[in-house]
Order: structure tokens, then C-alpha cells, then sequence
């Protein structure tokens, strides 16, 4: 018998706008909404787009002793990249590693003075809490009573400012805590589309009419998880499950870049996370396979699982699609791959699609330029 | 006269021709469309083989010949325009078909029997 979906805050509200429902993550969550996932991945890049996201994780890490260098240590312990240092109000990306060096999961960690915030996927949030529940030095408290809202687009700023003056001054990846009718916003300028933009943690007892108020902006549209992920994907960004997964490895899904010198060999504090001699030897050699963009030269989008190959006939496959959509930005296909990291940029390869190969430019990542507010 | 399949394809006599579009139910349910592979001009097709490949933004489906039959014409100018097909998709022809059995089109729905299908 299938588990029951879980359901957000805003469900009734998804209802009341039109949205189409799809099982996501063990969530029942927005898909589109009448507007279209093309319009709607538009809007995002044009005005603002809002996403419901109360489906991911949040969890608080906070130290037993008191002292936040505990949880921090205790974090770099599961998590290659300095948590420790990371300033108050502050947020950063991470990866949860396995023994083997494979990904268990990515997330957002913030500095809130006395403890952690952490955001992490959906699909992988049970997982994740146990696996944080192993530290002993920490308590682990998943949060409950909250909802959570992206806010993505160059009129992001300006929507959520005419309800909270004080997040113009926010700069990206600044986590900070604001009052909005006597309610405690949990807010960091970040997000999942390369667009700027806000992440919004909203008490459930507010979170509709905090909504609400978000949408009788006109600049603001609500979007669907079709679209959140054609943005996420001409911004390169890689979605666990996908992109990512146990048998995929930091430097093979490109993201050394969350793992600094000081975790890395001969840094202050390197190693000490699980699959540490397998994840630093590797980025100290470089992958012989990581993750690329793709562009195919016709309109035909390749998808996940489609296989790419040298030559337009005969050979081995040498990877196949982790991503792959249409982009409305890109204006045309857009795909990622795990390929020969040796490969250059602007390498013609072939994708095979119904039994017919098709050309396909190796494509530096992302496809769109980001817009970040630095 | 316009004849409706289970597959939610619309046909349309056209002298000896039939027309075949998609449904307004079928572009809902697909999307935005992006990518239309058309067959060849010329192509015997069987009734139910799949000759359209259509990529909305989520998903890649087929169109099937509804009827077997010659491939007389096919509308080109939608292959570069692939979102007409959610813009006016009772407009939005993908090809024409010469049926070998004259009296192909007489099974199908008429609209009111399509429109209770759908509900």
C-alpha cells in the first residue's frame, strides 16, 4: 500500500490557485499552477516567483555545553567545509558524505549565534536527522512548526521589502532573523534558480497569510516544482537524487568548491569527515569524470538517462543525462552529465534519443548568468 | 465533420484527407510543448503506430496514426512553432493522412461522446 503524501501549510491554498498536484519526496506539492510551467519559469527570471518549499528539512543543531564551537566541530565531523568560522548570520553550503566518499545529501547550515540552522532535501531528511543524531555533543531538533518559501527573482527584493523594510540590507547567503506582525521570520538571501532572491522560514500559525500578503504583490506569481527545476538547471545547480547521489562524489558532482583548504590536505583542520581520503584524494588529483552541461544543437530536450557518446555511430556510451529539460531562459535544451572531465568545453558529442544520435555541445556550466546580490 | 479518438486526437475530413490534431484536453494535460518530430511525407503507416514525437516541458509522448494509411502532408510550420499546439491546438494540425479503408473515420467519437470521456 503506498505511504500517505504528506501535505504543507499552503495546501489548500495550491488548490485555491489552480495547481496541479504531484507526489514528490513522499509530499504532495505543486507541480504548475495554470499559468504553466513556461510562463511561470519566465516570470521567475523577470519579476518573482514564489515557491512553496515547506516539504525540505529544517533542523536546529544546537550544542549541549553551550559553546556553538561544539556544534560547529561536531558538524565538520559529517560535513567537509568549515562550519566553524562561518560568522553569525551567516549561511554556507555542505555536503553530507558517506565512508565511500558518495554524497548522502546537500544542505544549508547558518550561524544563529547559539546554534545551527540546517536545511536539507526533502527526500533525504529522515535520513539525515539520524545521521545527525549520531553526534553526541549536539541536540538535534527537527523543526515542525514551520513552513518554508522561496521568493526568487530580480523583483524579489522589492516584494519582500514592502512587507519587511530591513531585508534590502540583506547581502546573499546572510541568514537573519526579522518580526513580521509578531511572528519570527527565519530569512536568508538564497536560493535554488540563480536568480537573487529570499528563503523564508514562516511559523505555520502565519503562514498563509504571510503568503497571501507575498501575492497580492503584482510582481509576485506562485511557481511549481516544474519550473523550480528548469531554473535550478540553466543556473547548473544539481539536485540530489539526480545529479547526486551515494555513488557520486564531491569532486565528481562539482562541488569541491563547498569543501575549503583548511578540510582539504595540509589545511588547519583537514579530513575528519567520513570519506575523507578518498574525497581529498581525488581533489587533489582531479576527477576523471565529473559533471558537465550540455547543449543539444536541435530543439529535441535530452533527459534523464539518455546516453551520450563520442562518434555519431558505434562506441561505448561514455555517460549518460543526470538532468536534462527544456530551458525557457536558454532558449532551448539544457542538460548535465557525469563525463571525461578532460573533455574541453565546445567538444561535439552525441546523445542518443530514440535510437537517432544528435549533436550536442560540451557546455560550460550554468547556462544562465547569475544574478546574485553580493 | 469532426471525429475525436481515445488516444485525444482530433480528425477532420479533408476531401480524401483526414486531419489529425491533438486535443485542448490533451495540450492541458501535456504542457507547454517544445519539440515536434513530424514522420516523412510519403510513409505508410499502420492504425496505432506512434509517427509524433512530441517534448512538452515535462515529458516526451507520441502521437499515433489513427488510422492506417498514406502520410500526405505534414504541417512543418508547427515544428518550428511548437507552442501553437498549446496556443490553438484545434488549429494546430500535425499531419494528413489518406486512409486505405475509406470509411476509417466512422468508428470514432463525435464531440459529445469525446466531452463525456473527458468529463
Amino acid at each position: 500500500m503506498a505511504e500517505e503524501l504528506r501535505r504543507t501549510g499552503l495546501y489548500d491554498l495550491h488548490i485555491e490557485q489552480g495547481a496541479r498536484m504531484v507526489p514528490f519526496a513522499g509530499w504532495e506539492m505543486p507541480v504548475q499552477y495554470p499559468m504553466g510551467v513556461m510562463a511561470e519559469h519566465l516570470h521567475t527570471r523577470e519579476k518573482a516567483g514564489l515557491f512553496d518549499v515547506g516539504h525540505m528539512g529544517q533542523v536546529l543543531v544546537i550544542p549541549k555545553d553551550g559553546n556553538l564551537e561544539t556544534a560547529a566541530l561536531a558538524l565538520e565531523t559529517l560535513i567537509p567545509a568549515a562550519v566553524l568560522g562561518l560568522p553569525e548570520g551567516r549561511q554556507r553550503y555542505g555536503l553530507f558524505t558517506n565512508a565511500s566518499g558518495g554524497i548522502l545529501d546537500d544542505l544549508m547550515f547558518a550561524n544563529r549565534g547559539d546554534h545551527y540552522l540546517l536545511v536539507v532535501n526533502a527526500g533525504c531528511a529522515e535520513q539525515d536527522i539520524a545521521h545527525l543524531q549520531t553526534l553526541v555533543d549536539v541536540d538535534v531538533v527537527p523543526v515542525t512548526d514551520r513552513g518554508l518559501l522561496a521568493l526568487q527573482g530580480p523583483k524579489a527584493e522589492g516584494a519582500l521589502a514592502a512587507l519587511l523594510p530591513a531585508v534590502r540590507q540583506m547581502k546573499f547567503m546572510d541568514s537573519q532573523i526579522h518580526d513580521w506582525n509578531g511572528a519570527e521570520l527565519w530569512i536568508s538571501r538564497s536560493g535554488y534558480t540563480g536568480e537573487d532572491g529570499f528563503e523564508i522560514s514562516v511559523p505555520n500559525t502565519v503562514l498563509r497569510e504571510f503568503t497571501e500578503a507575498l501575492l497580492r504583490n503584482p510582481d509576485v506569481a506562485p511557481i511549481g516544482l516544474g519550473a523550480r527545476d528548469s531554473l535550478r538547471l540553466e543556473a547548473g545547480m544539481p539536485l540530489y537524487g539526480h545529479d547526486m547521489n551515494t555513488d557520486v562524489t564531491p569532486a565528481q558532482a562539482a562541488l569541491g568548491w563547498s569543501i575549503p583548504k583548511l578540510r582539504r590536505v595540509g589545511g588547519a583542520r583537514a579530513g575528519g569527515f567520513p570519506g575523507a581520503e578518498i574525497v581529498l584524494a581525488e581533489l587533489a588529483n582531479g576527477p576523471t569524470v565529473t559533471r558537465r552541461g550540455l547543449r543539444p544543437e536541435g530543439r529535441a530536450p535530452i533527459r534523464e538517462g539518455v546516453e551520450i557518446f563520442a562518434d555519431e555511430d558505434g562506441g561505448q556510451a561514455l555517460g549518460k543525462v543526470c538532468s536534462g529539460t527544456f530551458g525557457p531562459s536558454a532558449g532551448g535544451p539544457v542538460a548535465m552529465a557525469l563525463l571525461d572531465a578532460s573533455l574541453p568545453d565546445g567538444t561535439r558529442l552525441w546523445a542518443e534519443l530514440r535510437g537517432k544520435r544528435l549533436p550536442v555541445i560540451l557546455t560550460e556550466l550554468p547556462f544562465i548568468t547569475p544574478s546574485y546580490k553580493r | 465533420m469532426l471525429k475525436f479518438t481515445e488516444d485525444h486526437e482530433w480528425l477532420r475530413a479533408e476531401g480524401e484527407d483526414v486531419v489529425v490534431g491533438i486535443t485542448a484536453h490533451a495540450s492541458e494535460q501535456l504542457g507547454d510543448v517544445v519539440f515536434i518530430e513530424l514522420p516523412e511525407e510519403g510513409r505508410e503507416v499502420a492504425a496505432g503506430e506512434e509517427i509524433v514525437v512530441i517534448e512538452s516541458v515535462k515529458a516526451a509522448s507520441d502521437i499515433v496514426a489513427p488510422v492506417a494509411g498514406v502520410i500526405t502532408a505534414v504541417n512543418s510550420d508547427l515544428a518550428d512553432n511548437p507552442g501553437n499546439v498549446n496556443a490553438d491546438p484545434m488549429a494546430a494540425w500535425f499531419f494528413k493522412i489518406k486512409p486505405a479503408d475509406a470509411a476509417a473515420l466512422e468508428g470514432f467519437m463525435d464531440e459529445a461522446a469525446y466531452q463525456a470521456l473527458i468529463g
